[in-house]
């Protein structure tokens, strides 16, 4: 859908930092290419600051790839229009614009200041593509303030396709959703993964089996276990600290 | 009645002036929460504009009508200046900010003694706009005062619609809404928060040419109209264009009309105690700030 080539992330000895307390400690993480890679872990393990830092919303020392670029030391916006975009553990969109103004605030984000003084009267073709991939096509003038949950989160997604990101990372995309929503967003990612590199941070074992084609987990800042589905599940150290619970209640 | 009306119109035109020194102020609060405490040291700046302009271009309405997109521009980089030097270093701490601006419109007070002398200045007002135009009844306006309502007016519409129509504006609301995620939307966050102190001291440098108007030009100018303006956000609804509309001309109003009906420090006096009374029945403001809605 974006014609651009696939890349994938390398992340190398990766540490954040707060105030003496660390959060990453030294995470190596290489995703693949068109992956879709699930990030597991207790709370407090760094999942989300680990994004935080790829995307540039807090400093980090190491090194972050994508591709053939180094992220770490870029400003925020730059970041995203390289093709780096994510989504909040809170659905954030803009609660007072449309759903329409906020696909194109995120398409129109890298556009000149000349351009922006001017007003647009068509819905360009990437807008309308997105909407009808994420199933809002038929209310583009809907405040997204007023959205369901699961459609605010859909909207995320469609915000990051018309940025043209080319590496989606979801912080928690199916919290709080219903079963329908939970399947129709699996659906989704397997659609936008066929030309994009998506990692998601999920606590939803159910949701992880049926979708993850890798899973890496993180505790304590670090990278425990690494693996498809079931090696993470048959490793004993995960059992340990995080599955053990989980897989007790829910298999 | 025609006092009477003379007076309301008269506290229309006050208004007029606070809203165009609140409107920037509501903005660069309410999307970076920034205090400006040298905002009024812009007004000065336009208002001086405006006198250097009349030393330069004659005929008074040319200059005056020259003043308005230099002052805009004139105030407008002052506080892109300060935003880049300063503020821009100071984002997560109000208090000292709060200082540093106070301290810088100290500094620009004393600039403005040193080019242009303690003794305040005068500007000629343009033939046009030195009458009164009368109105059936009896009832007259004076021309000067109506040229500042519509000054304002215009501000108003035109901030109004480009807040809500330019994709720029767009991407003022969505930073005021929500920062981070305008930020991984690719958006500069950083130029958004310049664009918008440029538009907000550019207002106040336009209040200051509309001051001219009204009476003579001096280094202190500023300081005397930055606390109704503050006064104006506050009670408006903090990040509220809205509020301060409404505000501003209802404090206009009613100061011209106690100073009518009373002296000028019973006046002030009156607008204080209606000020805390409001405050203690909605301590939020007129609009609350629940959504940080800009628009």
């Amino acid at each position: 859908m974006t014609g651009e080539r696939l890349d994938g992330l390398r992340i190398r000895d990766l540490r954040v930092t707060f105030d003496g307390f660390t959060a990453v400690d030294g995470v190596d993480l290489d995703v693949a290419p068109g992956d879709i890679r699930f990030l597991i872990g207790p709370n407090g393990a760094g999942k989300t600051t680990l994004v935080d830092a790829v995307t540039g919303l807090v400093r980090a020392t190491g090194s972050v790839r994508f591709g053939d670029t180094e992220l770490l030391g870029r400003d925020v916006h730059r970041i995203a229009r390289l093709g780096v975009g994510r989504t909040f553990q809170t659905a954030a969109v803009f609660e007072e614009l449309s759903v329409l103004q906020n696909l194109d605030i995120a398409a129109g984000a890298g556009r000149s200041w000349w351009s922006l003084a001017r007003r647009r009267r068509r819905i360009p073709d990437e807008v309308a593509e997105a909407l009808t991939t994420i199933g809002l096509a038929d209310r583009p003038d809907q405040l997204a303030g007023t959205l369901a949950h699961g459609q605010k989160q859909w909207l995320e997604i469609g915000m990051l396709l018309v940025q043209n990101a080319r590496l989606l990372l979801l912080d928690e995309p199916v919290a709080g959703m219903s079963h329908d929503e939970r399947d129709a967003t699996g659906a989704l990612l397997e659609t936008v993964s066929r030309d994009r590199t998506v990692v998601v941070i999920e606590h939803d074992m159910d949701f992880l089996r049926r979708f993850a084609r890798t899973v890496t987990v993180l505790h304590a800042g670090r990278v425990l276990s690494e693996g498809s589905v079931a090696q993470v599940q048959a490793d004993p150290r995960v059992q340990e600290v995080y599955l053990g619970v989980d897989s007790g209640t829910e298999a | 009645m025609t006092v009477l009306f003379g007076q309301l119109f008269t506290g229309v035109s006050i208004g007029a002036v606070l809203l165009l020194i609140a409107l920037g102020l509501a903005l660069t609060f309410g999307q970076m929460n920034v205090i400006n405490m040298a905002h009024g040291e812009f007004i000065m700046a336009g208002a001086y504009t405006t006198y250097v302009l009349q030393q330069t271009i004659t005929g008074a309405g040319w200059s005056l009508l020259v003043a308005l997109p230099v002052a805009f521009v004139v105030a407008g980089t002052m506080g892109v200046l300060l935003e880049v030097l300063l503020i821009r270093r100071l984002y997560a701490r109000p208090l000292d900010t709060l200082l540093v601006t106070w301290g810088v419109s100290l500094i620009l007070q004393q600039l403005a003694r040193d080019v242009f002398g303690s003794p305040n200045v005068q500007t000629r007002a343009p033939d046009l706009l030195t009458g009164n135009i009368a109105l059936p009844g009896g009832l007259t306006v004076a021309t000067n005062r109506l040229f500042i309502l519509t000054l304002a007016v215009a501000a108003v519409v035109a901030l109004t619609l480009a807040l809500r129509l330019t994709p720029l504006g767009r991407r003022i609301r969505a930073v005021v809404q929500n920062r981070d995620l305008a930020a991984v939307s690719g958006i500069a966050t950083a130029r958004v928060d310049r664009t918008t102190f440029f538009i907000g001291s550019g207002l106040a440098g336009l209040a200051g040419v509309a001051l001219t108007l009204l009476g003579p030009i001096g280094p202190t100018m500023g300081t005397n109209l930055i606390i109704d303006a503050f006064l104006v956000v506050v009670v408006g609804g903090i990040g509220q264009l809205k509020g301060s509309v409404i505000v501003a001309f209802a404090l206009g109003v009613l100061q011209a009309t106690g100073e009518y009906l009373t002296t000028l420090s019973v006046a002030k006096v009156l607008v204080f105690v209606a000020i805390v009374a409001f405050l203690q029945w909605r301590p939020q403001g007129l609009f609350t700030l629940r959504t940080r809605s800009l628009a």
